[in-house]
C-alpha cells in the first residue's frame, strides 16, 4: 500500500501577496502625508487621525460581531478608511466629526453590503460627503497651517476657494465695483506665488490633502509595488488639467491655470489614493481610463461652475456607482479574438 | 532580443534543485504498465493477449484512428495482464502490463539505421506515426497529425518549444545541454515535412547553458535560429510562444496552423529524429523528479510504463514531510493520490511537495483588485468568470470566454484573497460541456420519435 497524498486543483503554488500585505503597504504609503499633516497643522491633526482610525475599526468590529462574522479589522482596510477620512477633514473640526463620519462610512458604506469586497462606494468618501452636507459650517472652516503653534482664531479660505470667489467677481465684472475687480485680480495673482507652498503643503486645506509632495512619494511607492496602476490617477489628473486649461481661465478659452488646479485641493489624494480604491473601481483596462476621465470631468465641472470650490469627493462617489456598467461594456478583447 | 507576451506572472522558478543534475539512465524495469490512452484522440486498441511473448518495440495496442497513436512494449517479456490500472489522469484506464524477461531485446527490423535522404516525406511521416510519437511537452497530441495540416493551411514557421516555463521542471533544459544534436536534426526533418524554411528554437533566459548549447548546435544550419525569451510564466503556452517569436496571434478557438505555425516540444523533435533515422519507437523519455519532498532531485531517462514509485526511489525516496505528489509542474500538473501510477509519454516532471508548502490560504471575497485581469495571458476576466460560474449564469460564462482559458493558473497564483479561480473555471467548462451534451442527446431522441 503506497503513501496517500493530499489532493487539490491547480495551481499548487501562490504568490505570497495577500490582502494584509497590500493594505499595510497603502498605510505605509500614507505615512509621509500623515507626518506632513502633523507638521503643518499640529498635534490636533494627529488626534483627528487616531480618533478616525479607532472609530472605523471599532465600528467594523462591533457590527461584524453582531452579524456573527469573524474579526476582519486586522486586514488593514478599516485603518485605511480611518486615515483617509481624517485626511479629508479641516484641522479645526470638533472631535465628534471624525467619529460620526467614520461610523457612518463604515456602517452604511461597507458593513451593510457585507464588508470588504462588497461595498459599491468608497466608505471614506461616503463618510466625508455625509459630514460635508450634514455639517457644512464645520466642514468648510479652514485654518492657516501653523504647525505646533496651534490654531489661529481667524479662519481662512483655501486657495481653490480664493480662486473661485475671485474668478466669479472678475467674470461678473459688470456687477462689481472697480475696487472689487482690482482686489480680485491681485488676489488671483498672489496665488501664483504660492505654487511651492501648494506643492509642499504649506497652505490651508484638509489635513492630509495639502502636501502634493508627500502624497506623491507614497503613491510612487505603491506604483512601484504595482498595488495601484497608472491608468486611474493619470487619466483623472490629466482630464482635470485639460478641462481647467480649456475652460478655467477668466481671460477666455485655453487660458486656465491648469497646474494650479492639479496641485490644489484634494485632487492628488483623490486621484492616487481614493479613486484607486480597488473594490470600488473598474477591473478592465479601458474601464479604468473611462473612470478616471469621468472623475476628472465631474471634478472640473463642480470646481468651475458648481456650488462648491472642490469636487473630487463627489466625482469619485458618482463614478463609483457607474463601475458595474463600465465593467460590463469595456470587457478586454480575448487574445486572438477576431471581430467583436 | 527577448520577446514576450501580454500578461503572465513570475513564480519562483525553483529550477536550481535539479538543473545541474545530469540525466541518469534508469535500469530496465521489471514490470511496465502501459495505458492504451497516453495521447489526445482515440485510445489505442489492444492487439496482444495475456501470456503472449513480446519484444521491445512490438506494438501492443494499435492506433484507434487517424488522431491516435500506437502503444509499444517498452521491455521484452510476457504480457502479464490486460486490465484497468490507476493512471496520472486520476482515472483507472485499460493498461497492458508486461513483465520483463531481463533480455531487453529489440523487435525485428527496429533500431536499425535508416538512410534519411532516401526516404520520402510520406515515408518519414509513416515512421513517425508507427513510432507512436506524441507531443512530449505534456499535451501528447499525435505528432504525425500535427505534421499533416490540411492543404489550405500552409506552414511557413516551425517553432521548437524549449521554454519549459513551469517551475521545477528541468528535463528539456538538460536535454538541450546534453543532447542538442538530436533536437536540431529532428527540427530539420520537421521543416522538410512541412516544407518550410524557417525554424525557431524558443528558450527562456534562465537557461543560459541550454541557450549556448543550442546556439552552438545550430551554427551553420540554414534557416534555424535560437530565440531568447523573457522569463515569464506561461511563456511556454503555444499561443504565447508564437506571439513572442512571430507577433502572430492565433485566433481564439483556433490552432497554430491558422497562422502558419507548428509548435513542437524539443523532446518531440529529438524523438522524431530517432524514429526516422533509427526506426526507434517512442519507448522512453526524460523525467525530472524534484521538489522539497524528495531527498535528491534528479533528471532520469525512464521507460514509458515505469512506476512513479521507482522514480521516487532513484531520487532518494520521500522526505519526512512529503505530502503532495504532482505529475507535472506546480502551476498545471494534476495532483495524485497515489504513486502507483505509470510514467506515460507526456510525463515530464514528478514533483513532491512538503506539508508546509501545501497550504494555499483561506479563500476570501473578491476585492476587485484586478490583478487576475492584469496577468491573464488570454485577456480574460477570471474573477468575473468565477462569479458567473458560482451563480450558474451559463450563457454569460460562455460569452465571457471560458473556453479560451488555457488553465495556466496565473490568475489563482496572483490572487491576494486566494480565490480558487482555476477551479471555478474548470467547473464552468465541465458544466457547459455536460449541458450541451444533454441538449444534444435530447435533440437526437426528439428526432427519433416523430410527433404523434
Amino acid at each position: 500500500m503506497s503513501k496517500m497524498f493530499k489532493l487539490s486543483v491547480t495551481p499548487h503554488i501562490r504568490d505570497n501577496t495577500d490582502v494584509q500585505k497590500i493594505m499595510y503597504s497603502v498605510i505605509l504609503a500614507l505615512l509621509p502625508a500623515a507626518a506632513g499633516a502633523v507638521y503643518f497643522f499640529g498635534l490636533r491633526a494627529l488626534w483627528l487621525i487616531v480618533l478616525s482610525i479607532i472609530s472605523c475599526a471599532a465600528t467594523e468590529a462591533l457590527i461584524g460581531k453582531m452579524l456573527g462574522k469573524p474579526l476582519t479589522i486586522f486586514d488593514g482596510s478599516a485603518v485605511i478608511t480611518g486615515i483617509l477620512l481624517a485626511f479629508n477633514l479641516p484641522v479645526g473640526v470638533p472631535w465628534w466629526i471624525p467619529v460620526v463620519g467614520s461610523i457612518f462610512g463604515i456602517a452604511v458604506g461597507k458593513m451593510t453590503f457585507g464588508g470588504l469586497g462588497y461595498n459599491p462606494v468608497n466608505p471614506a468618501i461616503l463618510g466625508r460627503i455625509f459630514l460635508l452636507i450634514s455639517w457644512p459650517i464645520q466642514m468648510t472652516t479652514w485654518h492657516k497651517p501653523n504647525g505646533f503653534t496651534g490654531l489661529d482664531a481667524e479662519t481662512v479660505a483655501t486657495p481653490l476657494a480664493v480662486l473661485k470667489q475671485n474668478s466669479r467677481i472678475i467674470l461678473n465684472r459688470d456687477s462689481s465695483t472697480i475696487e472689487a475687480f482690482n482686489s480680485a485680480t491681485s488676489k488671483i495673482a498672489e496665488l501664483s506665488d504660492s505654487y511651492m507652498d501648494l506643492f509642499i503643503g504649506n497652505v490651508s486645506g484638509c489635513i492630509g490633502e495639502t502636501s502634493v509632495l508627500l502624497l506623491l512619494i507614497g503613491a510612487s511607492f505603491l506604483m512601484y509595488k504595482h498595488y495601484i496602476g497608472w491608468r486611474i490617477p493619470f487619466s483623472f489628473v490629466a482630464t482635470v488639467g485639460i478641462f481647467t486649461w480649456i475652460f478655467g481661465g477668466y481671460e477666455g478659452y485655453f487660458t486656465g491655470p491648469w497646474l494650479f488646479h492639479i496641485i490644489s485641493g484634494g485632487l492628488i489624494i483623490g486621484a492616487f489614493f481614493m479613486a484607486t480604491d480597488m473594490v470600488t473601481s473598474p477591473i478592465t483596462f479601458r474601464g479604468r481610463i473611462i473612470f478616471g476621465i469621468g472623475c476628472g470631468i465631474i471634478t472640473s465641472v463642480i470646481r468651475l461652475w458648481g456650488g462648491y470650490p472642490e469636487g473630487v469627493s463627489f466625482s469619485i462617489l458618482l463614478m463609483n456607482i457607474t463601475v458595474p456598467i463600465i465593467d460590463r461594456y469595456t470587457r478586454p478583447r480575448v487574445f486572438g479574438k477576431v471581430g467583436k | 532580443m527577448a520577446g514576450t507576451f501580454i500578461g503572465g506572472v513570475h513564480p519562483d522558478d525553483s529550477k536550481s534543485l535539479s538543473n545541474t543534475c545530469e540525466i541518469i539512465e534508469m535500469p530496465v524495469p521489471s514490470i511496465v504498465v502501459l495505458p492504451v490512452s497516453q495521447h489526445i484522440g482515440a485510445p489505442a486498441n489492444v492487439v496482444v493477449e495475456k501470456g503472449q511473448s513480446v519484444k521491445k518495440g512490438d506494438i501492443v495496442a494499435e492506433a484507434g484512428g487517424f488522431v491516435s497513436a500506437p502503444v509499444h512494449a517498452t521491455v521484452s517479456g510476457t504480457v502479464a495482464a490486460i486490465e484497468p490500472r490507476n493512471t496520472a489522469s486520476g482515472r483507472k484506464l485499460l493498461c497492458v502490463i508486461i513483465e520483463s524477461d531481463g533480455e531487453d531485446s529489440w523487435s525485428d527490423g527496429l533500431n536499425s539505421k535508416q538512410d534519411i535522404s532516401s526516404l520520402s516525406i510520406k515515408e518519414k511521416l509513416g515512421l513517425i506515426r508507427d513510432a507512436g510519437i506524441v507531443g512530449l511537452g505534456g499535451a501528447a497530441f499525435p505528432t504525425h497529425v500535427k505534421l499533416s495540416p490540411p492543404e489550405d493551411k500552409p506552414i511557413d514557421i516551425v517553432i521548437l518549444n524549449g521554454v519549459e516555463c513551469e517551475p521545477y521542471s528541468t528535463c528539456d533544459d538538460r536535454m538541450m545541454i546534453e543532447r542538442p544534436g538530436g533536437i536540431v536534426e529532428g527540427l530539420k526533418i520537421l521543416m522538410e515535412i512541412l516544407d518550410c524554411k524557417k525554424g525557431y528554437i524558443g528558450i527562456e533566459n534562465n537557461k543560459p547553458a541550454a541557450i549556448k548549447s543550442m546556439q552552438d548546435a545550430v551554427k551553420g544550419v540554414d534557416g534555424i535560429t535560437v530565440e531568447k525569451l523573457k522569463v515569464k510564466y506561461p511563456q511556454g503556452g503555444e499561443k504565447q510562444l508564437i506571439y513572442a517569436i512571430t507577433k502572430r496571434k492565433v485566433p481564439a478557438g483556433g490552432l497554430p496552423m491558422d497562422v502558419g505555425c507548428v509548435v513542437q516540444n524539443v523532446g518531440t523533435s529529438a524523438a522524431v529524429f530517432e524514429a526516422v533515422s533509427l526506426k526507434r519507437p517512442l519507448l522512453e523519455r526524460i523525467v525530472t523528479v524534484t521538489g522539497n519532498g524528495v531527498a535528491k532531485p534528479v533528471n532520469v531517462l525512464a521507460r514509458i510504463g515505469e512506476s512513479v514509485e521507482n522514480l521516487i526511489n532513484v531520487a532518494g525516496g520521500y522526505s519526512e514531510n512529503a505530502a503532495k505528489l504532482i505529475m507535472g509542474g506546480p502551476m498545471m500538473g494534476p495532483s495524485q493520490f497515489t504513486d502507483e501510477i505509470p510514467v506515460v509519454k507526456g510525463s515530464s516532471c514528478v514533483l513532491v511537495m512538503n506539508e508546509d508548502e501545501t497550504d494555499t490560504g483561506e479563500q476570501l471575497p473578491c476585492i476587485s483588485c484586478a490583478r487576475c485581469v492584469d496577468v491573464c495571458p488570454m485577456r480574460l476576466m477570471p474573477s468575473t468568470l468565477a462569479t458567473l460560474v458560482e451563480y450558474e449564469h451559463w450563457d454569460d460564462v460562455k460569452d465571457y470566454g471560458v473556453f479560451d482559458c488555457i488553465e495556466c493558473g496565473s490568475c489563482s497564483y496572483i490572487c491576494p484573497v486566494k480565490r480558487k479561480l482555476v477551479e471555478y473555471i474548470k467547473f464552468g467548462k465541465a458544466s457547459l460541456t455536460a449541458i450541451s451534451a444533454k441538449e444534444k442527446a435530447k435533440e437526437s431522441s426528439k428526432e427519433e420519435k416523430p410527433e404523434k
